[in-house]
């Protein structure tokens, strides 16, 4: 097993994996941020498994980060076309089945989820049309799910947003529903960066285990390279699934 | 060949900022009498031989599955053209 030595901070200590976890990181044609997201695992003390999206063995892994990027080049629609990947269809079951594998999809992450209708809803452009690339403030609405836990409710973060097809988009009925059953995990703070149906950046399925949201917490893991160059606000995704696979969950 | 021609197009409801670009164009160029700008998708599936029932229903599927997303999308035409 490799450790990841931070590039900065004290390390005088050895690394070791804090955990047993091992958590899957998928990497479709076009997949741009599969090692970043494998980092963020590693940071958080887990151990990360490269995932072929044309192969069917999940290899066991405790948990899935579905990264960001533009999966055959955002083609069709994005997240369309992958979402018809072999992997995709164990992700599916095993997100659905008893076992409840927790989930996180990521920007083009996201878009598959709904293309998978893993999560409802759907993106469509950015409503100024434009790619927008920025130090992103959002709220964490709901910190029940598997990927938020280790967040205080209503806790400010700041992670790095970047996208074209951003805007999230539902019936006013299913944005209802959303809404009664928690299932906003984080909306954006101030000005909505994209036009997202009430300012939604991130939402869960129904038991909480398969979160997605457009922004990108693998990119504010480490002191030195997250949004302004210190915000390591992301990295609490990573150490909060490790919680909910050891039974912590709140 | 004969190819079977599939429009989509983004529901009603779901806002359209591509179209609503294009119509913010038009009237810098001079056309004035459009309201609005709806952009779809036009999709033709080349077939090598004869359009049977069994592959128009195969278009039909693909359309509902992959071409477009129920959830903000509409088919709005399937139809053979043969030439």
């Amino acid at each position: 097993m490799s450790t990841e030595l931070p590039l900065i901070g004290d390390y005088s200590t050895p690394t070791t994996q804090l955990s047993g976890a091992r958590i899957g990181v998928v990497t479709f044609p076009g997949t741009l941020d599969d090692r970043d997201a494998a980092r963020a695992v590693r940071a958080a003390g887990a151990e990360a498994v490269s995932l072929w999206h044309a192969d069917t063995d999940l290899q066991d892994v405790d948990a899935v980060v579905i990264p960001g990027g533009f999966s055959y080049g955002d083609y069709l629609r994005a997240g369309a076309i992958s979402r018809f990947a072999p992997m995709m269809d164990k992700i599916v079951d095993a997100a659905n089945s008893e076992a409840k594998l927790p989930v996180l999809g990521i920007c083009n992450g996201f878009q598959i989820l709904t293309e998978s209708h893993l999560l409802p809803g759907s993106m469509i452009k950015n409503d100024h049309l434009k790619f927008l690339c920025r130090d992103q403030l959002l709220r964490v609405e709901n910190n029940q799910t598997a990927w938020t836990n280790g967040y205080e409710a209503g806790q400010e973060i700041t992670i790095v947003l970047k996208n074209q097809d951003g805007q999230y988009v539902a019936d006013e009925k299913t944005l209802d529903m959303l809404e009664a059953e928690n299932r906003v995990a984080f909306s954006y703070v101030g000005w909505n960066p994209n036009g997202s149906r009430r300012s939604i950046a991130g939402i869960s399925n129904e038991a909480g285990n398969v979160v997605g949201l457009m922004p990108h917490p693998e990119h504010a893991i480490e002191a030195g390279f997250g949004p302004d160059h210190r915000g390591t606000d992301g990295l609490t995704f990573f150490t909060s699934v490790l919680t909910h696979l050891v039974g912590g969950k709140k | 060949m004969p190819r079977i021609v599939v429009d989509v197009m983004l529901k009603p409801e779901i806002l359209d900022p591509q179209g609503k670009a294009i119509a913010g164009a038009l009237p810098r160029l001079g056309f004035t009498s459009f309201e609005a700008v709806r952009q779809g998708k036009r999709f033709e599936l080349f077939v090598d031989g004869e359009v049977t029932d069994e592959i128009l229903a195969q278009a039909r599927e693909a359309a509902e599955t992959l071409l477009s997303n129920p959830v903000i999308e509409d088919v709005v035409n399937v139809e053979v053209v043969a030439d």
